[in-house]
């Protein structure tokens, strides 16, 4: 279990980067880059889970809980999924300025600006 | 550097990434084994110290409020930019949209389309404002809340042509909202400095645990947190909106 | 039990994350990416983590496929 929940992250990882760099558009690159973040997401909650445990929510619990799982760690998972659609929305607004200016999202066929 | 040396020069670096991660991972303990002593001692002290029933409410506005201070700046800052970036250029200018055929308006929206969308924003605004103010009983919170609360002005874009959406659309209320937000984040924080103690200590009273006025300065910040989400998504999807349906490119 | 439900939820998450990155239009890698999103979803509630799914289904469903595509419309708008 340690080896599949683990592996997918460095997976997703890898999956993300391999797409950001053979990508032939812009827009691709952009959502393989959201995929490679969300990587880090899952790894912080996967280190703060307890097997057996419940959500850290402390009303209604049966008469023996058990334990809870981590959460600091769901804290700071929380705030960077939406900030991280925010920045993808950044990223995307850039795209959309140079495809006016340079007429195509192939990033091999983009060239400096004037030199 | 062509495409093959990328590649080649990508294989070669991704494989001493892949190698360095797993190698660091393993050193990591086993999946679902026991937890830190911080997150231990959090779940059993945060509902008596600070009357509320969801840990990671009280973690993210209290225990570690200083770092959604930052993140609600980061949301600031991201929003700012892409109001910056999509501007209208020095080459362009905004007209409305209009019908390809020379001597036709566009039509209205359909009314059934208008009747759901204005009936799946009510009830967003509604869920919306529920997450909000139990955030501090169930999950929940000022961020998932600020989304679904821009999501009702989203469903309004959806259901209609764009001259109604401009009508429609409090553009000065959204960016007042977002700035409001961020400022009044700042401001419930100086109110623990002006009562003496540190910035952003929960300083008004603590109430009881299950009432949805409880956790002091908890209800507050996830509120004025769900504004300033919900500011900036809008504002974000109408500068997007902008360029698509108005901001023109002048032929040369 | 719990420890099937998360094998799943990791499984699909990695075929929908490597679906999406294969998938090169982008128009087409949307739905696949709101596919995505569901599967993390699925994932960080069955780790009962219900903020962040909560967070994760909204942002997943709602912001980033409206972002996607405004931009490809915008793009497609210039490319006539």
């Amino acid at each position: 279990m340690s080896v599949l929940a683990y592996g997918v992250v460095a997976w997703l990882f890898l999956v993300g980067i391999y797409g950001v760099v053979t990508s032939r558009n812009l827009i691709h690159m952009v959502v393989c880059l959201s995929v490679a973040q969300s990587a880090t997401d899952v790894l912080l909650l996967e280190i703060g889970y307890r097997t057996g445990g419940h959500a850290p929510v402390f009303v209604n619990l049966p008469t023996h809980p058990g334990p809870a799982v981590d959460a600091v760690m769901q804290a700071l998972a929380l705030t960077d999924v939406v900030v991280g659609a925010a920045v993808t929305a950044l990223l995307l607004a850039l795209v959309v300025q140079v495809h006016k200016r340079a007429g195509t999202l192939d990033p091999d066929a983009l060239r400096a600006t004037r030199d | 550097m062509s495409r093959r040396a990328r590649l080649v020069f990508f294989a070669v670096a991704a494989a001493g990434l892949a190698v360095t991660l797993g190698v660091g991972l393993a050193g990591l303990p086993s999946f679902g084994s026991q937890l830190t002593a911080y997150a231990r001692m959090l779940n059993e002290l945060a509902s008596p110290q600070r009357h509320v029933t969801d840990v990671v409410s009280a973690i993210t506005f209290d225990y570690r409020g200083i770092d959604t201070l930052f993140e609600e700046f980061i949301l600031l800052a991201a929003v700012a930019g892409i109001s910056v970036l999509l501007r209208p250029l020095s080459d362009e200018s905004r007209q409305l949209p209009e019908d390809k055929a020379p001597n036709r308006k566009i039509p209205p929206p359909s009314p059934a389309v208008w009747l759901l969308a204005v009936l799946l924003s009510s009830l967003l605004t509604l869920i919306g404002l529920e997450t909000i103010t139990h955030g501090v009983l169930t999950p929940g919170g000022g961020f998932q809340a600020g989304v679904i609360l821009a999501s009702a002005i989203y469903v309004i874009y959806l259901g209609t042509n764009y001259a109604t959406v401009e009508r429609f659309q409090p553009d000065p209320l959204l960016e007042a909202s977002d700035g409001v937000g961020a400022f009044g984040y700042v401001v419930i924080g100086l109110l623990g400095l002006l009562a003496g103690d540190v910035f952003l200590s929960n300083v008004v009273g603590l109430g009881v645990t299950g009432n949805l006025i409880a956790g002091g300065t908890i209800p507050l910040l996830n509120l004025v947190v769900g504004v300033e989400v919900a500011g900036g998504f809008a504002i974000l999807a109408s500068e997007f909106l902008d360029q698509t349906a108005v901001i023109r490119t002048e032929r040369r | 039990m719990s420890e099937a439900v998360i094998a799943v939820a990791l499984v699909w998450v990695a075929a929908s994350g490597t679906a999406v990155v294969l998938t090169r239009d982008p128009l087409h890698q949307a739905f696949v990416a709101g596919f995505f999103g569901l599967g993390l979803a699925f994932l960080y509630l069955s780790m009962q983590a219900g903020d962040v799914a909560l967070s994760q289904i909204v942002v997943g469903a709602i912001a980033l496929p409206l972002i996607v595509l405004l931009s490809l419309a915008k793009v497609r708008k210039g490319r006539e």
